[in-house]
């Protein structure tokens, strides 16, 4: 016989015995939910990223298998080649390749000294309160789409240049034996000359903000160190922050090289697109992405479609190596820096 | 000795006088370039411009179309990107901060990042458009995801490696696992950032006219069929630019000008996005 109480005792230790593993399970079965979403989300991820090395093996991958008809026919003769016939489906990537690779010169013989020396403007000259306007100002530039480059270029700088630069270099230069092929011909207004010009205004703004990042990152005691023996603001650039930064600001010309070379819509408009190799930057000419854009829907034929795949894919691995080069230099200036 | 004292000097003002020099052509340039754009664009800006479709040669009419379908394009290649760049970001900066993989994905984005748009269309072409054997408006913006993927895993990175560890490990002290730790805590913390990325994204998606230029063609008319061409205000722009006929060339100013206006204030907001946080 028992007392009543101890009844109640007993179930109550039973209930809270039942009510504890009930709450364990669920609370086992929350942790273990927890666990799966956890794992899920990070599976998630890891195969997001995973994906962006695909698109880049996907690239590459698509540009070789839709150049290969293209390859088999011309073999390494395409990059050597100047014709461009697509009646006799004769193809050869040289004019292309040497239009981008002058209109790039061009553009990066101008864009350079004028970008260096706006970075050493706002790190070195420009009142503080100036410098924030300025600096938002030019990178603005980098914003514009390059359409607009294009549609700029072809109705307003090249009847410009056709008045005024060309004649005068025409003029010029007409007497002198080698400049006299370089700039000869009538001004055409459109034209290599043009196209690395507008290039030179695009690709500017990339320079100077990655040469201000890296001129700002100097430490400040080398620099007063350098200003209390008494050197200039040119010295001081010139002998310790431009040795400083030397990595940092060849990677930031290279990444601009590299968009130099890809830049598509700007050139079309204004190159002329005329395939073949002339000694005269005042010749229209054309580029890689210039010829891929206009004769790409246009074209007919197999071999036609791939020989512009293959010219696609020699841009991919040109800008690819210059790249690769300017992250690599960016890293290593990053490492010294951090 | 005086003497080499001022050439020093005048070495230091020739140079002074030049990076001014440079400055002011720099600016030049924008203002140049702005300036001509609104002069050109506004003159031929009215209603119709978005209320009527692209017209025949020789006729008016407007650019509505032409932007809706970049609005459209856009939109769904932000949709596409936008998930799959802030998990590649997620990834790098919350679980493989120091592995290999992260590294590669850095390296290989920082290329993806500024390779030239038209090799994307190219790639677009030969993985969507040849197999199914025509153009369309989903090619278009799969090519402009390709594009918007990069920028937004950087921006993504970097501004979730900014958040003090701090905050997780009080997350993690409190039990909270770790996939939540990241949505409900990280996400937060840098989400001033990483709407910025989208943002500059956007920016740089909406004027791209290389990667659409054989994906999602053109379309002379109003289509709401993403499988077939899609009419997009940048390629509009193209084709009329280069064309010989006034009206065309006016309205492709017209479609220049809204384009870089939407550029522009996108960038801006982004930016202001940023400075606030920075300043907070």
């Amino acid at each position: 016989m028992q007392p009543a109480g101890r009844q109640d005792v007993v179930d109550m230790a039973l209930q809270s015995g039942t009510m504890r593993v009930r709450e364990a399970t669920s609370r086992a079965k929350a942790v273990a939910r927890f666990r799966l979403g956890d794992t899920a989300f990070r599976h998630l991820t890891r195969a997001a990223a995973i994906a962006v090395l695909l698109i880049l093996s996907g690239v590459i991958l698509s540009l070789v298998m839709g150049s290969l008809p293209a390859i088999r026919a011309f073999g390494f003769g395409f990059l050597v080649t100047e014709r461009w016939n697509p009646v006799t489906e004769n193809f050869g990537a040289m004019a292309p390749i040497y239009g981008t690779i002058v209109t790039s010169f061009i553009a990066m013989f101008i864009a350079v000294p004028i970008g260096l020396m706006i970075a050493m403007f706002l790190t070195e000259l420009c009142p503080q309160w100036l410098r924030r306007p300025i600096g938002t100002a030019i990178e603005l530039l980098a914003g514009i789409p390059s359409i607009i480059y294009g549609i700029w270029g072809l109705f307003v700088f090249a009847p410009f240049l056709q008045e005024t630069l060309q004649p005068f270099l025409i003029a010029v230069f007409g007497e002198i034996p080698i400049l006299s092929s370089l700039f000869a011909g009538p001004p055409y207004g459109i034209g290599t000359l043009t196209a690395g010009l507008i290039l030179a205004i695009m690709v500017l703004p990339f320079i100077t903000s990655i040469s201000r990042d890296v001129f700002d990152a100097v430490p400040p005691v080398l620099k007063e160190a350098a200003y209390g023996l008494g050197c200039t603001t040119w010295e001081v650039v010139r002998y310790v922050v431009l040795p400083y930064t030397r990595v940092g600001v060849i990677g930031g010309i290279m990444l601009g090289l590299g968009r130099a070379l890809g830049e598509t819509m700007a050139v079309t408009f204004v190159i002329g697109n005329a395939h073949r190799i002339s000694a005269s930057v005042l010749a229209p000419g054309t580029t890689i992405s210039a010829t891929i854009a206009n004769e790409f829907t246009e074209a007919v034929g197999d071999l036609y479609t791939s020989s512009l795949i293959e010219l696609g894919l020699i841009l991919f691995v040109i800008t690819f190596i210059v790249l690769a080069c300017a992250r690599y230099m960016l890293s290593r200036i990053n490492k010294r820096i951090g | 000795m005086a003497n080499l004292y001022a050439a020093r000097r005048r070495k230091n003002s020739i140079t002074m006088v030049l990076s001014l020099a440079a400055t002011a052509f720099g600016l030049g340039w924008l203002v140049l370039i702005l300036g001509v754009l609104l002069y050109e664009g506004f003159s031929g800006l009215s209603l119709a411009v978005f209320t009527e479709m692209t017209p025949p040669p020789g006729s008016t009419g407007g650019l509505l179309n032409a932007i809706m379908g970049s609005l459209v394009l856009t939109g769904l290649a932000v949709l596409i990107g936008t998930p799959i760049g802030i998990l590649a970001g997620t990834y790098m900066a919350e679980y493989g901060r120091h592995d290999r993989l992260t590294s590669v994905v850095r390296f290989i984005n920082d290329i993806l990042l500024s390779a030239p748009s038209i090799v994307i269309g190219l790639f677009i072409y030969e993985v969507m458009v040849y197999p199914m054997g025509h153009f369309s408006g989903w090619a278009g913006s799969v090519a402009l995801a390709v594009i918007v993927i990069p920028v937004v895993v950087r921006t993504t990175e970097d501004m979730l490696t900014l958040v003090p560890d701090s905050l997780r490990e009080a997350a993690a002290s409190i039990g909270l696992p770790r996939s939540l730790m990241i949505t409900r805590i990280a996400y937060r913390a840098a989400k001033a950032g990483m709407v910025t990325g989208v943002l500059l994204a956007v920016a740089r998606i909406s004027g791209e006219t290389a990667p659409l230029l054989f994906t999602a063609l053109n379309n002379q008319f109003w289509s709401s069929n993403m499988n077939a061409p899609v009419a997009s205000l940048p390629v509009v722009i193209f084709q009329f630019a280069l064309s010989p006929y006034k009206d065309w060339q006016s309205l492709a100013w017209t479609g220049a000008l809204i384009i870089t206006l939407a550029v522009l204030a996108l960038s801006i907001t982004a930016r202001a996005l940023t400075t606030s946080r920075k300043q907070s």
